[in-house]
């Protein structure tokens, strides 16, 4: 398959990126390609021009910032968070999820931010921003500014980016606690669309925790945030009680479809089970035993 | 003058071409090309390497997988023009004249193949593993070659291939394994 005619331009700098797509119409950023092209070559997407940001250099860090924040750059690739020996101490969530999207060749070059634009309702990335908080860093003609995830993703394949805007990285903020969390995906063979997907986030103060997020994947027309089924855990112990409240207000959350990857009915029990799980690995001790 | 002739026609559509240089097995090599032709395209009809395989020219099967810049990359999936100034190895790169590489002597001691078309990504794949990781558990190959399908073998001969491997490659490596390396096996 070969996509419609496009131009093609590689420019070395942000500036001249957002140049190149101010002065061009229909013009689209080029990172990984992962989405992008495939899309191309099925002709659901034909823009008129290409602007690869793959030799600006700059975009390939991610890291923890001394803000306690965790920044990670438009062309940090999927492989290079789940090789990451650093990234599990700071970001469980995202260290957990790293090496369960895509498959390992497309891992190699697909990027974290390019997945967050593409906002598939299906994508992993988006329920782990969710869980997080986490936003992007959108750099135009007059400067950047911060978007929050649950505005920056407008609907399905849509975010509120500008046509000269390129995100330039994401943003998570730092936690007010200990950082604890986790990623569960059902699959039914690598590479394949979730099933279903749990992101948890816990920020604990003791054994006690402070704040939390969990964001599904799979289970509705957009990534979902279980705010009800987070709410439920903050100020407690992750005693069983509330484990199993918090699970089913997850699956309470959601609206699957019935479709050849599962039943409506099997996904909400997936994620009901994948929130016990994922809180069962931070349950302080005594309250397992119960 | 035949009866017929076609004769060029002005266009008002300009087709974009970029010059694209890179080295593909070693070798540099250099041409004229429009943006939208695929990499695995530019190998196979450009290159005339057809070791390259397109399977589902849709992302999901790993046939078409060649290394970039060491990485395996699925090759229907990035345009060639984005392979200016790279390093692309195909399986092609594999062996020499004289002498075929440990991992294409494991696929071929462990039958690690039956139709062949998935072969030479599965390769690769194994490939950029052992590069990184010299002496990988079973899983460790497994994972690994996930994102690479095969329809024929139940992927069981292609493990051990690759473990085959793995295993000549060290005795092969220069003596730089302490004597506790024998221990394992």
């Amino acid at each position: 398959m070969f996509p419609s005619r496009f131009d093609y331009k590689s420019p070395t700098s942000l500036e001249e990126a957002i140049s190149l797509l101010s002065a061009h119409e229909d013009a689209k950023v080029l990172a990984g390609g992962q989405s992008l092209i495939p899309m191309m070559k099925l002709r659901f997407a034909a823009p008129a021009m290409l602007v690869d940001i793959n030799n600006i250099p700059g975009l390939d860090q991610h890291g923890a910032q001394s803000d306690g924040s965790y920044r990670i750059g438009a062309l940090v690739r999927h492989a290079d968070l789940e090789k990451s020996k650093t990234l599990g101490d700071h970001q469980p969530t995202i260290a957990a999820a790293a090496p369960l999207v895509a498959d390992p060749i497309v891992r190699t070059r697909g990027t974290f931010v390019g997945s967050v634009c593409h906002a598939d309702p299906q994508g992993d990335w988006a329920s782990c921003m969710v869980a997080l908080d986490g936003s992007i860093v959108a750099q135009g003609p007059n400067g950047r500014r911060t978007i929050a995830v649950d505005e920056f993703v407008a609907g399905p394949f849509q975010t509120v980016l500008a046509a000269d805007e390129i995100a330039v990285e994401a943003i998570i903020p730092p936690a007010s606690g200990t950082r604890k969390g986790g990623y569960l995906k059902l699959e039914r063979r690598v590479g394949d669309f979730a099933t279903a997907g749990v992101a948890l986030s816990l920020e604990m103060s003791g054994s006690t925790v402070a704040k939390a997020g969990i964001g599904l994947t799979g289970v509705g027309s957009a990534t979902i945030s279980a705010t009800e089924a987070a709410a439920a855990l903050v100020g407690s112990s992750l005693d069983d009680a509330t484990v199993d409240a918090a699970a089913e207000a997850a699956a309470a959350a959601t609206s699957p479809r019935s479709d050849h990857r599962g039943s409506a009915d099997y996904k909400r029990h997936i994620v009901a089970t994948f929130v016990r799980r994922l809180l069962a690995q931070h349950q302080p001790a005594e309250a397992k035993v119960a | 003058m035949t009866l017929f002739e076609e004769v060029p026609v002005t266009t008002t559509d300009e087709i974009p071409v970029r010059r694209v240089e890179m080295r593909v097995n070693g070798e540099t090599r250099a041409a004229n090309i429009e943006p939208r032709l695929l990499l695995a395209h530019l190998l196979r009809n450009g290159l005339q390497l057809t070791g390259t395989h397109t399977g589902c020219d849709t992302t999901n099967c790993g046939a078409c997988t060649v290394l970039f810049d060491g990485q395996p990359v699925k090759s229907c999936t990035v345009f060639a023009v984005q392979a200016d100034g790279h390093d692309i190895t195909t399986v092609e790169g594999l062996a020499t004249a004289s002498e075929l590489h440990p991992i294409q002597e494991g696929f071929k001691d462990e039958h690690g193949l039956q139709c062949g078309f998935c072969t030479p990504g599965m390769m690769l794949s194994a490939k950029a593993l052992l590069d990184e990781n010299p002496n990988p558990t079973e899983d460790d190959v497994r994972w690994a070659l996930s994102g690479n399908l095969c329809r024929c073998t139940g992927y069981q001969n292609i493990v051990k291939a690759v473990l085959w491997a793995a295993e000549k490659l060290r005795h092969d490596a220069p003596a730089d394994a302490p004597a506790d390396d024998g221990g394992e096996a």
